[in-house]
Formats: C-alpha cells, sequence, structure tokens
C-alpha cells in the first residue's frame, strides 16, 4: 500500500498532468482517503479512463477487481470501486467514483482492461450502471428480461415469482 | 423454424438466443484443414451445459464451431445464483460467515477468511498467533482437497475414472479433520471474526501427521498413473496455452497464471495470516498449457503439506480467538460466574457487534487465484455491503481466449484445467 504521504502525491501528479491536459474542467481528484492502511482515490467519474491510464504508467498495471456499491440514502448514490495492483512493488491503490441515481453512468473501461468486461456487466446487473463503450452490456447473472437492480439498497428481499418452465408465459416480462 | 414457432418463444428465449459472433472474415483460422473440404466453410452453434458433467457444474457455454474447430465461445452464466451478496447485507456480521461460504463451495475455508480478514481490518481486531497458525492449517488442507476434486474431476472429463475415486478417498480424510476441529464436513463456520471458534482437539494433531505422512506418496501415485498415461499427456500438452501477459490483461491469478511463469502468489508476495513464517516454494509453468496448468496444481499439493508439517510443528500456545469481548464470545465457563461476560453474550448473539464506518478490499490466495473479499460498514451491526471478487468469475474471461482454434475435445480439457466453480461465478 502506498503510505499517506504517497498517496497525497499520486494525488498531486494527476491533479498536475490532468489539469494541464483539460484547463477548463477542474481537478480530476476530488478527495484522497486513507483508513486502515489502504490507500483510495476519489476521482470525478468522466475522468475515470484517463485516471487508470495514468495510474497504469505508474506501475498500476493489474485490475484485480471492479465492483459496485450503493450508497442509499447518501447522495451521489451509487459507486463503482476499482482495485489496481502493482505486481512489481506490490502496492495497492483503490480508485472510487461516485454517480447520481439520475443519470448512472460512466465510461467503460473494458477495451482497456479486459478483465474489466464481466465485472463491469455485474455492477451493470445488480446497480443499473451504465458503462459508456462497453462490447457486450447485457446483464450477466440475472435473466436478461429481470427488472430492476437487486443489489440496491432499496431494492427488497423475496416476494418475486420464480420462473420456471411450466409458467414461462405467466410471469413478468415474458411474451404476451 | 416456422414463422408461427418463432412466435412462441418468449421474448426471453428470443434474447438469449440471439447471441452475436464476430464476423467469419474476422476470426483466427488455425486448423482450416479440419474445417470439410475446404470449399465450403460453415459454422454450427453448439449449446454445451448447463448440465453437462464436463461443465463442473452449472455452465453453459454456446460454442460456435467450424468442423471441430472452436471458433467462439460465450459462457452464459448465472443459473446458481442465488444473491449471497444480497443475503449478506441482512445479517449480522458473525452470521454473514456460513452464507459467504457457500459461494465458493470447495474453498469454504478461503471465502470465511476473506470475509473475516476483512471485517478484522475495518473493526482492527488483532488475530492471535495461535489463531493464526490454525487458519493456516485448515487453508491449506481446504486447498489440498479443493485440489483432489479438481484433480478427480479433471481426469475424470479426460477418460480416466479410478483417478476419480482415490483423490476422493484422500479427500475423506481430510473432511474428517475438519470434522473434528468443528464438528462439520463441509461448510464448516470454523473461523470467527478474531480468530477461531475452538482449539483443534486431543487427537486432531497425531491424526494430521498421519494424513501429511500419507499424502505426498498418494500425490506420487497419482503423478505416476497421469504422467505416465500416454492420452492425457496428449491431451494436455500444447493444448489451450496463453501467455502470462494476456492472462493477467484479463484478471487471471492463480495457477492458471503461474503456469504461464508469472511467480505470482499473494502467500508470497504479500503474506498474511502468518505465511511469512514458513518455508515453501511457488510451483511456476513454462509455456502455460494444461499440462503446465495440471502439473502446477500437482506441485502445489506438496507445498501446502510443507506449510501444515511447519504450522504444526510451531504452532504456538496461546488463545485461539481474540480476547476482546466485543467481538469474541466468552468461554462457557464463565458465563456461571461474571455477569460482564453474560451482558456480552447476549448482546453479541442478539444483535451481533458493531464495525466502524468504512470499507475495506482484503485479498488472500486461494486455490484459484485471488479471491477479495470487499466490505462497507455503515456502523451498524450488519455489513451495508459485501463483494467477492472470486478468481472463477474473473478467470472464466479467459477460457474462450485459451480455446479458440483448437479442437472441441480440447475445449474439455481447457474446461477442466481452469478449474471453476460455478457456486463462486454466480454467488
Amino acid at each position: 500500500m502506498p503510505d499517506a504521504t504517497e498517496l497525497e502525491l499520486i494525488a498531486q501528479e494527476l491533479r498536475a498532468a490532468e489539469g494541464s491536459a483539460q484547463a477548463s474542467s477542474g481537478s480530476p481528484v476530488l478527495e484522497t482517503v486513507f483508513f486502515r492502511g489502504r490507500a483510495t482515490l476519489v476521482v470525478e467519474s468522466e475522468r475515470i479512463g484517463a485516471v487508470l491510464v495514468r495510474l497504469r504508467e505508474r506501475g498500476y498495471g493489474f485490475l484485480a477487481s471492479l465492483h459496485g456499491v450503493d450508497y442509499y440514502p447518501h447522495e451521489p448514490r451509487l459507486g463503482v470501486i476499482y482495485e489496481l495492483l502493482d505486481m512489481h512493488k506490490v502496492d495497492r491503490i483503490t480508485v472510487k467514483l461516485r454517480l447520481a441515481s439520475a443519470t448512472p453512468e460512466v465510461d467503460s473501461v473494458t477495451p482497456q482492461w479486459p478483465t474489466a468486461d464481466h465485472q463491469e456487466r455485474e455492477v451493470h446487473d445488480m446497480f443499473g450502471v451504465s458503462f459508456r463503450g462497453h462490447p457486450n452490456p447485457r446483464r450477466i447473472l440475472m435473466p436478461e428480461d429481470y427488472e430492476g437492480h437487486p443489489l440496491r439498497r432499496d431494492f427488497p428481499v423475496g416476494g418475486e415469482p420464480v420462473l420456471f418452465t411450466y409458467n414461462e408465459g405467466e410471469t413478468r416480462g415474458s411474451a404476451p | 423454424m416456422s414463422a408461427g414457432e418463432e412466435s412462441t418463444l418468449s421474448a426471453y428465449r428470443r434474447r438469449e438466443q440471439s447471441t452475436t459472433i464476430a464476423p467469419l472474415e474476422e476470426q483466427p483460422r488455425a486448423h482450416t484443414e479440419a474445417a470439410g473440404d475446404g470449399t465450403r466453410r460453415e459454422l454450427l452453434t453448439l449449446n454445451f451445459g448447463p448440465h453437462h458433467p464436463a461443465t463442473h457444474g452449472v455452465l453453459r457455454l454456446l460454442v460456435t464451431l467450424e468442423g471441430e474447430v472452436v471458433r467462439d465461445i460465450k459462457p452464459i452464466i448465472g443459473y446458481v445464483h442465488t444473491g449471497i451478496e444480497k443475503t449478506a447485507e441482512d445479517k449480522s456480521y458473525w452470521k454473514v460467515i456460513p452464507v459467504v461460504e457457500r459461494m465458493d463451495y470447495l474453498a469454504y475455508y478461503f471465502n470465511a477468511m476473506a470475509f473475516c480478514s476483512a471485517v478484522e481490518t475495518l473493526a482492527e481486531v488483532e488475530v492471535p498467533r495461535r489463531a493464526q497458525y490454525l487458519r493456516v492449517i485448515h487453508l491449506e488442507l481446504n486447498r489440498i482437497a479443493s485440489h483432489l476434486i479438481w484433480l478427480g474431476t479433471s481426469a475424470l472429463d479426460l477418460g480416466a475414472v479410478s483417478i476419480f475415486l482415490y483423490c476422493l478417498r484422500e479427500r475423506e480424510r481430510i473432511l474428517d479433520l475438519f470434522e473434528m476441529s468443528s464438528g462439520q464436513r463441509m461448510h464448516t463456520r470454523y473461523f470467527q471474526v478474531g480468530g477461531v471458534i475452538e482449539d483443534i482437539p486431543p487427537g486432531f494433531a497425531r491424526k494430521l501427521r498421519d494424513f501429511l505422512k500419507d499424502m505426498p506418496k498418494r500425490a506420487d501415485e497419482y503423478g505416476a498413473i497421469l504422467n505416465a498415461n500416454e492420452i492425457v499427456l496428449q491431451r494436455l500438452r500444447g493444448t489451450g496455452p496463453l501467455d502470462a501477459d494476456t492472462l493477467l490483461a484479463l484478471g487471471v491469478t492463480g495457477p492458471l497464471l503461474r503456469a504461464a511463469g508469472n511467480p505470482w502468489d499473494l502467500r508470497k508476495a504479500d503474506p498474511y495470516s502468518s505465511y511469512e513464517d514458513f518455508q515453501f516454494k511457488i510451483p511456476v509453468g513454462t509455456v502455460g498449457d494444461n499440462y503446465d496448468r495440471f502439473a502446477c496444481r500437482m506441485a502445489e499439493m506438496y507445498e501446502s503439506v510443507k506449510i501444515i508439517e511447519q504450522a504444526l510443528d510451531g504452532l504456538p500456545g496461546g488463545p485461539h480467538i481474540t480476547e476482546d469481548r466485543k467481538f469474541a464470545l466468552p468461554p462457557r465457563h464463565e458465563l456461571a460466574t461474571s455477569m460482564e461476560a453474560l451482558i456480552h453474550h447476549f448482546k453479541l448473539v442478539t444483535e451481533g457487534f458493531r464495525v466502524p464506518p468504512g470499507e475495506v478490499y482484503y485479498p488472500i490466495e486461494s486455490p484459484r487465484g485471488e479471491l477479495g473479499c470487499y466490505v462497507r460498514s455503515d456502523g451498524s451491526s450488519k455489513p451495508a455491503r459485501v463483494h467477492m471478487r472470486d478468481p472463477s468469475f474473473v478467470n472464466l474471461q479467459a477460457l474462450s481466449h485459451m480455446a479458440q482454434g483448437g479442437y472441441i475435445a480440447d475445449m474439455i480439457a481447457t474446461v477442466a484445467m481452469l478449474d471453476p466453480i460455478l457456486g463462486g461465478i454466480d454467488r
């Protein structure tokens, strides 16, 4: 893990590099969090692709995990978390972005990081985040015609009909 | 199929069948001679699974074939999706452990370990060294058990039936040991936040040593059976190779990555639970084909035996679970005499303990690769989010890259060497 000082240095570098590239908009790094020995960069959602590429140039070449989280009832409500790993320095950094529930959209990183394919589909499936530019933006674990996003905090548990072959025509979402 | 039949299909079925593949011209042609007489190229889409014994669970593959050559594979998953991550949000922390254990059902200790460690990190609970060693013993036993099931079922896919029975025989002995220490054979709930639920009983060490004495000999026997078998070698050597860079881009870790020559193992690279105390080697392959994957896992079983031996020899004294009464149940005898212990017991059993707000991602090395548990706490006694980065789920993405351009029979071997566990993929 980078220590708190190095995290600030990384954030500073990102601010300098990205700030000069796009002078009109603000800093890509909104916040740095150092918690329990783990470093997290909270970045602006529009800049995620560029930030991840910069971090890859710094050595964080392995996207270990990509997952979603719902901060309901706080706003911006949804979060997408990228766990990056530097296999040479054995160093991890977490990149996090927050998305408002009204426009849960973010650029897909699958073109640069093929490992994100299934994981972005899972976040889309479970939280309803759209990944712009994903090559196959479909549900992955839930049925294709499923309504709602089960891992959102306000999604009720239970009470939905189970789809079997015999009631395929009767349940919600099947053909008329 | 006539138009009338078409319309009786539900929208769901139609969408499911509408999977597209890349245009034929863009696809690699490795074995052109196998694709018929060469005048006509015809593609066949074959549905493989979900209920096929060679898919190691309810994995469904839409395979596009040109003759016998695999051109494209689309994994379709979700058949055993049980919403474990959602269930976990509805339970207090200590009740989540049995639920997450059922994700990757062959490596249950690893799931519990990742979850408990993440919660311990959040709550800053210190795990006693004896508990860390006991955890290592059980983790490595579980790794051997998981690899034994992999070896048995993979050999079954390759046509060797007897080895499956031998592997299960050895696994039974491991399950007997689990039963001794925890009372359960599978999904033992042995790991707790702060340590392990009970110390190992008398006789466990002796029985474990007997097993450790036998296991390398058994593994030698299995290696002798398979490594001298021309059919097995023909089907594994040179099939499904993938280089380390592609594997890394696809996020593949564990034995699959090590088989391609990258010695990445979290037990060595970023030791947790006192793994730094033990001497062991990391088996690596050279070319990253199915044989290397097979050989890496076989060699890992010997290394696990070595780790367990060292952990058992150096087992430190002291408590097996943290003394912090806010997180661990008080010993039974204290309940009769101490009011405070009774209160702690009551609070822990009814509400559970509270964890300070925060988020932690805790990765460990499972038999299949990096198993990471992400836990977000909102300060209550239930986790606000539990996510498992399951290695099977991520590794599955590499399947089409491994099997494309090869024969369909080799795809079976590749799926077997991929070792996907559908409980972990679908969660």
